[in-house]
């Protein structure tokens, strides 16, 4: 294995060991998902009782746009916690200091946080895709191969986010930790998970339109609604993910590198 | 050849002067220590060495790498010990040795992992988490983790403090070994007195930021008329005056 790959696997190796070990951290892993696709699929069930054959198709369509949204909104959900809590694993466990005093180069360190988001997304928000389809009969794969797409985005969107609550702790300590857990639930109102963006009123639109997830989810509903794949609201998503994750990268560097002549990496966690 | 140049090195935290102008170089093969009082700037100097601090001014080389420039690759032929950082309690520690077998690159880290479990005796704590051992066993493994890749030089902070005598002088003694058999060059931050006298050639002595005497533990002792080191740490650190001028051209 080449040197580069080996630290990388190095850091998911470390986190992979702890969660063998730690049946509390799996089972945190997969617990919101499922909570709230059981309050979601509960309620939109409870709807569909009392709708009863007068939306027909139609209440078929509002429940994957339900459920849907749910799923799809935890891939961005848990991708942010998934680099966020890694970081904050080694914080907490006093071992940064030996970290950054190893060759891991600080974006090795965000590749190993990225690959331990990807195996805490798949491992929290699989069951819950399971879960949709045993008690709900919802399958997420109709929306057909253009769920990759939609997945991609979002996880990317959450490895901004992310990078963002990283450099708030690096600037800030510990103090900032509460972020990891909270700040892109606060995006939820702007990302249109539930409802298109022209809901919001004027003001808010434009903060909605400047996220990549409120594009993806007018995508979704595009192919719930009408069928058809809004390329143009891929395409913005895809822009502003570049976009974000440039001004993401920009800033965590600046912040690594204002932590080095602060002192602050080896007592990051005070 | 020397392992380490410091030339006029600098750290100032706002109006704080935590480290001022100083110079000093290690040869290879030496162990050196860094001796000072709470706040005399020694963990702020080793931080600068591994890269983790920016110096304010000045400059380090460190196997003939600029650290300021090109650090990645005096980190991997380096390593470093310290009580006071953790590795992580929940994982074992064979895991620990692991991962930071992987981090260094080390080749065949299974067995470099038991080579150091028969140096350190180590194989019943291999299987433990590394949260469940006492201090002196923590501290066999934090050292075992600083020489999973054979370092060309080792930075230590107070390698033995918080132990008993009986593990600091297990410590110390495997340290001795070590250093004899590898050629390992070892820069030791410590207020153990004793242990300087014990293990180092060269020791600077620091406080309030600046280097105030060097000197091998004899030259020292003869320079202030003292019978131990602890009573040159204390002449130092009270500022009292020396027998004769210190050389400083080391």
């Amino acid at each position: 294995m080449r040197p580069v790959l080996r630290r990388i696997w190095g850091l998911m190796y470390r986190h992979l060991a702890l969660y063998r070990r730690s049946w509390p951290r799996l089972l945190e892993l997969a617990y919101w998902p499922i909570l709230q696709m059981c309050i979601w699929g509960f309620t939109a069930s409870f709807l569909a009782s009392r709708a009863g054959s007068r939306l027909g198709g139609g209440f078929a369509i509002a429940t994957g746009t339900l459920l849907g949204g749910v799923l799809l909104w935890e891939v961005a959900l848990r991708s942010q916690m998934g680099v966020a809590v890694s970081f904050l694993e080694e914080l907490w466990s006093r071992n940064l200091g030996h970290v950054f005093v190893s060759p891991l180069r600080p974006w090795e360190l965000v590749a190993a946080l990225i690959g331990m988001s990807v195996v805490r997304m798949v491992m929290g928000v699989a069951p819950a895709i399971a879960l949709a389809w045993v008690l709900y009969a919802y399958n997420l794969f109709t929306l057909g191969p253009i769920l990759v797409v939609f997945f991609a985005n979002l996880m990317v969107m959450g490895w901004w986010v992310a990078l963002g609550v990283v450099s708030l702790i690096l600037r800030h300590g510990a103090g900032a930790e509460s972020l990891a857990w909270s700040v892109l639930f606060g995006l939820t109102p702007f990302s249109a998970v539930f409802y298109p963006v022209s809901v919001l009123p004027a003001a808010l639109r434009p903060v909605a339109l400047a996220l990549p997830s409120a594009h993806v989810f007018e995508g979704m509903r595009a192919i719930l609604y009408q069928g058809v794949v809004r390329w143009d609201h891929l395409a913005w998503a895809f822009a502003l993910n570049a976009v974000w994750s440039l001004a993401a990268i920009g800033v965590f560097a600046r912040q690594f590198h204002a932590a080095r002549v602060r002192g602050a990496l080896l007592n990051v966690g005070e | 050849m020397d392992v380490i140049t410091v030339k006029s090195l600098t750290k100032r935290y706002g109006r704080a002067l935590a480290v001022d102008r100083i110079d000093f170089s290690v040869p290879a093969g030496a162990t050196v220590g860094l001796l000072g009082g709470n706040g005399a700037g020694k963990t702020t100097t080793l931080a600068m060495l591994l890269g983790l601090l920016i110096p304010t001014a000045g400059s380090v080389h460190v196997l003939g790498h600029d650290i300021a420039r090109d650090r990645f690759a005096a980190l991997a032929r380096m390593n470093f010990s310290s009580p006071y950082v953790a590795l992580p309690h929940r994982l074992k520690v064979a895991e620990n040795l692991r991962v930071y077998g992987h981090l260094y690159d080390v080749p065949h880290t299974e067995r470099r992992i038991r080579e150091l479990a028969d140096q350190l005796d180590l194989h019943d704590l291999l299987d433990r988490p590394a949260g469940e051992l006492s201090a002196g066993q923590k501290t066999r493994v934090a050292l075992a983790k600083s020489l999973i890749n054979r370092p060309e030089l080792l930075l230590m902070d107070e390698p033995t403090a918080s132990l008993d005598p009986d593990s600091g002088d297990l410590v110390r003694t495997w340290l001795e070994r070590y250093r004899a058999e590898s050629g390992c060059t070892i820069l030791l931050a410590s207020h153990n007195m004793a242990e300087v006298e014990r293990l180092c050639s060269f020791v600077l002595m620091m406080r309030q930021g600046r280097i105030v005497d060097r000197g091998s533990p004899a030259e020292l002792l003869d320079r202030y008329g003292r019978d131990d080191l602890e009573e040159v740490f204390l002449d130092i650190a009270r500022d009292r005056r020396q027998r004769e001028p210190a050389k400083v051209d080391q």
